[in-house]
């Protein structure tokens, strides 16, 4: 029963046991983790859509391959995976497979995405409107838009069911599903949960972005004092997140432990942060809490850093004000500037980033940075280096003001 | 496990902008008038249920916010007073108040505006309108209007979503991280949506709006009814169909504990035979009184699944009932049920990990 609902009187520790991640950067782990420890740029001119009339040229696309991984999927369905369902698929497959679950009759699956299948309302919408008399295809559309109904092929994938719950919080949404997966485990619904976010690239939202003039057209450089705008990319990633009791119990390899969650809403303006991050602030105060660490405990913080001017600031104002003294030597890199925003993937993306710091004790670096934003009271990682990283925290923030910050823990 | 109340209802449905106007609409149990809606290319429109125009233009549409949002969010906010009126009338700047809006096809107007123009040339799409397309805007809005809104999350699925958003607001009150709740479920109309809904099922006469309730934990913020069950989400699968997946959700609602006529079946039938068999189907032995809102507003998608849970509560509140069951099998996600029951009546709660013998008396 969803309620009443028998709560723990403990609320077990939760760690992850499986990770999968796709970006411009590559498929998969190895790539990227080699990608952003070396501070690899992924973008290159748009080929998915025509960007001809737009003020920006370039996303980071990912190289999708010829051929999906065999899974429970009929050919006719693994044939109704659009690219964002396709994203998605690779990323749970690999998380799958990491985790080394089986087939189960109750296993929650929590998505973030801001666009879902909107390759599918594209193509119906243009259909509708140029040959409206024409119904092939529209039927299959309409329902494989929805973003259920693409999780649900994820979970039919992995021959499993369970509930399916889809957050849009804009680009906070892969970080709030991560967050309410944790709970729901925290909470005794769930000893295991699947959790992540995606998108693709599609022609609406780069519009989008372009007629806001957020997008950048030179490079893309969170923090920088010249910074002008944001780069869009696409992918997915997806975590197995279970009980410490029932990794152990299976003899599961551990990447990490999901210690801390906080989330609120700014009610500011709609696209545009508190100018002084105060929201930004207080999630990250509010995850500390939860988790039991303070800033001086974090070694590094995966930003939201958009590369906007007003995002930036604001959060470097709101890091700045969090970490007080400990700024001057806590280390913080906005990943964007490798593989650009993957908007509702990006918190999912951005905390398998920090698995992978943890793991591999290096941090990411921004190469393109050059002068920090005034703002900054905290060196911006801007060269490849290893590092000793215990905890690293990372913020999401999205249209509409929802901020989200997730705090992993390494497993050593 | 704490008690979690009802403290307030709204509703804003092709009846009107109130609950009274829904109440009445489900009483006289009369088909609403349909209007047409254009359809481009076609010389039959379609035929749809659409919101009246409220008789006074609402005070909030002078709120910054909402000059320019789409009807959807106006029905989220007028939704949302109602189902905050009581508590509003005993402010308490201390009050955190949760928020989850939940979506089925969410801001369609602009999304189609937008698009529109970006393929008729991408150079001068309105940026004004952009943002106004995500999910989220609504949600946005409505936080910055109430401006106590703590924790908020927009959730998107089929219609038994709403049961999930009802879940979500009592876990944030049972870990104290919210002092009230309001979950709302809401959808706007345009021709889109109606040659989508056509296309997969046709006799249905699509509407929109919102319904909107308010949870609390205070029972003197009560008004009079008691949350007593949400099941499990069954979703469907491969190998669990909607049909499957409706009898395990009415099975784990167990029968009921009531004189026949003391409980309310509140469910989702409308007028699609095909859509409709599993939810009948799984309560073909129901012998109690039933409504069936669907069947008089129409497809209002999550609006309808919020407007099923408004008409239960507001049936148990205005004393007709001592219980109300709510069941939502949605379109392609989920079955999920929910029993209400009157805040000083006797009857318990379904126990955790229940099965059908598990009421108690």
């Amino acid at each position: 029963m969803l309620f009443p609902a028998t709560i723990p009187s403990q609320a077990p520790r939760v760690v992850i046991t499986g990770a999968g991640i796709i970006t411009a950067l590559g498929r998969g782990w190895k790539p990227n983790a080699e990608g952003f420890r070396a501070g690899r740029t992924a973008f290159r001119p748009v080929s998915l859509f025509d960007v001809s009339r737009q003020r920006a040229k370039l996303a980071a696309e990912v190289d999708l391959p010829v051929a999906l991984p065999p899974t429970r999927l009929t050919a006719k369905q693994t044939a109704r995976l659009d690219r964002a369902a396709s994203l998605l698929l690779l990323s749970a497959c690999e998380a799958w497979q990491q985790s080394g679950w089986e087939p189960t009759e109750n296993l929650p699956l929590v998505l973030g995405t801001t666009a879902g299948g909107m390759s599918f309302g594209e193509a119906y919408f243009r259909q509708a409107l140029q040959t409206p008399r024409r119904h092939r295809h529209q039927p299959t559309r309409a329902v494989h838009y929805q973003p259920q109904v693409q999780a649900q092929m994820v979970l039919d994938a992995l021959g499993s069911t369970g509930p399916i719950t889809i957050v849009s919080n804009a680009c906070a949404s892969g970080s709030n599903a991560i967050g309410h997966a944790w709970e729901l485990i925290r909470y005794g619904q769930a000893e295991r949960a699947l959790a992540g976010g995606y998108d693709a690239l599609c022609g609406m939202v780069f519009s989008g972005f372009d007629a806001l003039q957020a997008l950048s057209t030179t490079v893309c450089r969170p923090f920088d004092a010249r910074r002008d705008g944001l780069a869009l990319g696409e992918g997915a990633a997806v975590l197995a997140l279970e009980t410490l009791e029932s990794a152990r119990r299976r003899g599961a390899v551990i990447l990490g432990e999901l210690i801390g969650y906080g989330s609120a809403i700014d009610r500011h303006h709609l696209t545009q942060p508190h100018p002084q991050g105060e929201t930004t602030l207080a999630v990250m105060k509010q995850a500390c809490a939860i988790a039991g660490v303070t800033p001086g405990d974090i070694d590094y913080v995966n930003a939201h850093g958009t590369g906007t001017v007003l995002n930036d600031s604001s959060e470097a104002f709101a890091i700045s004000q969090w970490a007080g003294p400990h700024a001057a030597t806590l280390p913080v890199s906005s990943t964007k500037a490798s593989i650009g925003h993957l908007l509702g993937a990006a918190g999912a993306v951005e905390a398998v980033i920090c698995l992978m710091a943890l793991r591999e004790q290096w941090l990411p670096p921004e190469l393109a940075f050059e002068t920090p934003d005034p703002a900054c009271h905290f060196p911006v990682v801007h060269q490849s280096q290893d590092a000793r990283v215990k905890v690293a925290l990372s913020n999401s923030f999205g249209f509409g003001g929802v901020n989200a910050t997730v705090i992993f823990r390494r497993w050593a | 496990m704490s008690r979690i109340f009802v403290a307030g209802l709204g509703a804003v449905s092709p009846a009107g902008w109130k609950v009274a106007a829904l109440r009445e609409a489900l009483e006289q149990a009369e088909l609403l008038p349909a209007q047409s809606l254009e359809r481009p290319g076609w010389e039959d429109p379609f035929r749809a249920r659409l919101v009246p125009n409220p008789a006074v233009r609402p005070e909030f549409l002078a709120h910054p916010r909402l000059r320019r949002a789409s009807p959807i969010t106006h029905y989220v906010v007028a939704a949302a007073l109602e189902a905050m009126a009581g508590l509003l009338a005993k402010p308490d700047p201390k009050r955190r108040l949760g928020l989850v809006v939940c979506l089925q096809c969410g801001c369609v107007n602009y999304s189609c505006r937008f698009f529109e123009e970006t393929l008729k040339d991408p150079a001068t799409a309105s940026p004004l309108l952009f943002p106004e397309t995500v999910y989220a805007a609504p949600t946005s809005h409505v936080a910055a209007f109430l401006g106590n809104v703590s924790l908020a999350n927009s959730l998107v699925g089929d219609p038994a979503t709403f049961l999930q958003g009802i879940s979500l607001g009592v876990q944030w009150l049972e870990e104290n991280r919210v002092d009230a709740c309001l979950v709302i479920g809401a959808e706007e109309i345009n021709w889109i949506l109606a040659d989508a809904l056509w296309h997969l099922e046709r006799p249905a006469i699509l509407t929109a709006g919102a319904g909107a309730v308010t949870l609390c934990r205070d029972p003197e913020s009560s008004m009079g009814v008691e949350l007593a069950a949400i099941t499990d989400a069954h979703s469907y699968s491969t190998r669990n169909t909607r049909t499957q997946a409706a009898r395990a959700m009415r099975e784990q609602l167990g029968a009921p504990a009531l004189p026949v006529n003391a409980e309310l079946l509140c469910d989702g039938v409308g007028n699609s035979p095909r859509a409709d068999a599993p939810e009948l189907a799984a309560w073909r032995d129901w012998t109690g009184p039933r409504l069936s809102p669907k069947r008089i507003l129409g497809e209002g998608l999550m609006a309808a699944a919020a407007w099923q849970c408004v008409a239960a509560c507001n049936a148990v509140a205005g004393g007709r009932f001592t219980a109300a069951t709510v069941s939502l099998v949605g379109s392609n996600q989920q079955a999920i049920g929910a029993r209400f029951v009157r805040a000083d009546s006797s009857i318990s709660h379904l126990s955790p990990g229940n099965s059908p013998g598990n009421i108690r008396p």
